[in-house]
């Protein structure tokens, strides 16, 4: 396969200067007046073998989840280029839900968690921060630990990592939570009530993992 | 003030003496098992016939008199082993006629780490047999931002080691043979979010064990491969709360390949990287002895009656009113 390169208009841009750099927790995202630049820089801490595996298959990987949740009639951002590291995308210009959150935005956040898992797609790091509110829509904008699943489990887990990063930010997160399941069970979407008991008993396990250990 | 503290959650078992200043001792009498893991009963066992003669052995070395607060901890943990701890803690907190202070045990790792390293306010990653979790400050809580979904990453190593034929704990074993690893075999790389798990490593590095690998070529890439896990989640914490210290405590800590990875990775994000010395990671005394101290000075104690252990104790349940 030929290596991917990002078309010329596009790497003219990118030597400007960004409005913001945000470090985040595997890619440096750039952030420029219409388009934002995700770069997976190399990571020092990890061996070669490893940190090339992970930057190329995310890379594509999220290239590609973006378009087809798109497809499935969730709000992201526009894929506009893409190399072996860097994606540029279009800028969703809103609020993260982090700093409005509320119940009725929680229940639009289950309404199209539902619609991804519907779609086989899991976000796999669904939370405040990687959520934006801009024109009555909440935009799904960072796909970078997706992948495609249809298991309860993996469906299970996605909700579970929510209500967990719910608890770590809000101290009404039983509030938020219920929302969510009011939404994420007011579509059509077959296998919500059993996904919905999954994420309770994800929440269970890896708890009691002192007495896991003793039953060895 | 000085504060006696005891430890013996699982396999460790031991008494701290701290003053608001130092650790002024640590003596350990730890469980070894004889072959496989850790059997709670007994551990217990080890832990009722062995804690006199340990307390013995402090109180040959610091006057009996001086304590002011008798800490212990009261979980999580395993229940037999708990219940030693908390019944020895309330017999001498009658005797000396010392306020009684039950700790949680993680939050115990993180406070020691904080005032041996002078880490303010990090993001800590907590790595032990069978904890291993993103633990930071929120409000008047601390709150866990990611965990393990399956089993703790010392448990993942024990079971890894057990499976190699290596005894018991495993962790040091492992790091050992992973120093002559040369070939990297791509494993289950799990996180989710800011959680992750282990349990798919071990499964595949036994096959590969079973294919004919060799064992420092596993342990090699399972420490590569896990260590990365923790240093990317680690990193995801400090990026969404805007934190740029990073605390590493328990006694996975003590790898000296999963602390060169986060040093590497604060350096990059240039965040600063703390870990306490090395007889503070693990399970110990002192660090039940400091947070006893610590609470107590903040106004806690614990009546006998409310002594009771509590082996699923989150560390979010505790209610923190100092800085």
């Amino acid at each position: 396969m030929s290596m991917r390169i990002l078309c010329i208009e596009h790497l003219k841009r990118l030597r400007e200067e960004p409005i913001k750099i945000y470090l985040g927790g595997e890619a440096e995202v750039r952030i420029y007046s219409d388009f934002v630049a995700k770069k997976r820089r190399k990571k020092g801490y990890r061996i070669d073998e490893l940190d090339a595996f992970l930057r190329k298959t995310r890379t594509k990987m999220e290239a590609r989840i973006i378009s087809s949740a798109r497809r499935a009639g969730i709000p992201t951002p526009i894929v506009l280029d893409v190399d072996e590291e860097t994606i540029l995308m279009e800028r969703i210009n809103g609020e993260p839900l982090k700093n409005i959150m509320n119940r009725k935005l929680s229940r639009m956040v289950g309404e199209y968690t539902a619609r991804l898992h519907t779609a086989g797609i899991i976000h796999g790091d669904i939370t405040p921060m990687n959520l934006i509110y801009c024109d009555g829509k909440i935009y799904f904008v960072d796909f970078g630990l997706a992948f495609y699943d249809t298991r309860i489990e993996a469906r299970g887990v996605d909700v579970h990592i929510y209500f967990e990063s719910l608890k770590a930010y809000f101290d009404n997160w039983e509030d938020l939570r219920d929302a969510f399941v009011e939404g994420y069970l007011s579509g059509n979407f077959d296998k919500a009530e059993e996904v919905l008991d999954r994420a309770e008993e994800i929440e269970k396990r890896g708890r009691y993992v002192e007495r896991r250990l003793a039953e060895d | 003030m000085i504060s006696l503290g005891i430890e013996g959650t699982a396999w460790s078992l031991s008494i701290g003496v701290v003053d608001e200043s130092d650790v002024i001792l640590i003596e350990n009498d730890p469980y070894i098992p004889k072959e496989g893991g850790i059997h709670p009963r007994e551990a217990s066992l080890h832990h009722s016939e062995n804690i006199g003669k340990l307390v013995r052995r402090v109180f040959s070395r610091v006057d009996p008199e001086s304590i002011d607060v008798v800490s212990f901890s009261q979980g999580p943990g395993m229940g037999p082993c708990l219940r030693i701890v908390a019944t020895t803690a309330r017999a001498l907190s009658l005797r000396l006629k010392k306020p009684l202070v039950g700790v949680n045990h993680c939050l115990a790792h993180l406070e020691v780490g904080r005032w041996k390293t002078g880490a303010k306010n990090p993001v800590t990653l907590y790595v032990s047999g069978g904890n291993s979790q993103i633990i930071a400050r929120r409000g008047k809580n601390y709150r866990v931002f990611g965990e393990t979904l399956d089993i703790g990453l010392g448990n993942a190593l024990d079971k890894l080691a057990r499976y190699m034929g290596l005894k018991h704990p495993g962790g040091p074993k492992i790091e050992e043979l992973a120093k002559s690893g040369k070939r990297y075999y791509e494993l289950p790389y799990t996180v989710k979010g800011m959680d992750f798990s282990f349990s798919g490593m071990v499964t595949a590095s036994q096959k590969l064990l079973d294919e004919g690998a060799k064992k420092e070529d596993i342990a090699y890439s399972f420490q590569e491969t896990a260590f990365a896990m923790l240093a990317e989640v680690s990193e995801r914490a400090m990026a969404y709360l805007e934190v740029d210290e990073l605390l590493l405590v328990g006694g996975v800590g003590a790898n000296a390949r999963l602390q060169t990875m986060l040093k590497k990775m604060c350096e990059e994000r240039k965040a600063s990287f703390y870990a306490p010395p090395k007889e503070l990671m693990g399970d110990n005394g002192a660090m039940i002895a400091y947070l006893g101290l610590l609470m107590h000075k903040n106004g806690y104690s614990t009546k006998i009656e409310e002594s009771t252990v509590k082996p699923d104790f989150r560390v979010e349940d505790v209610d923190v009113n100092w800085e």
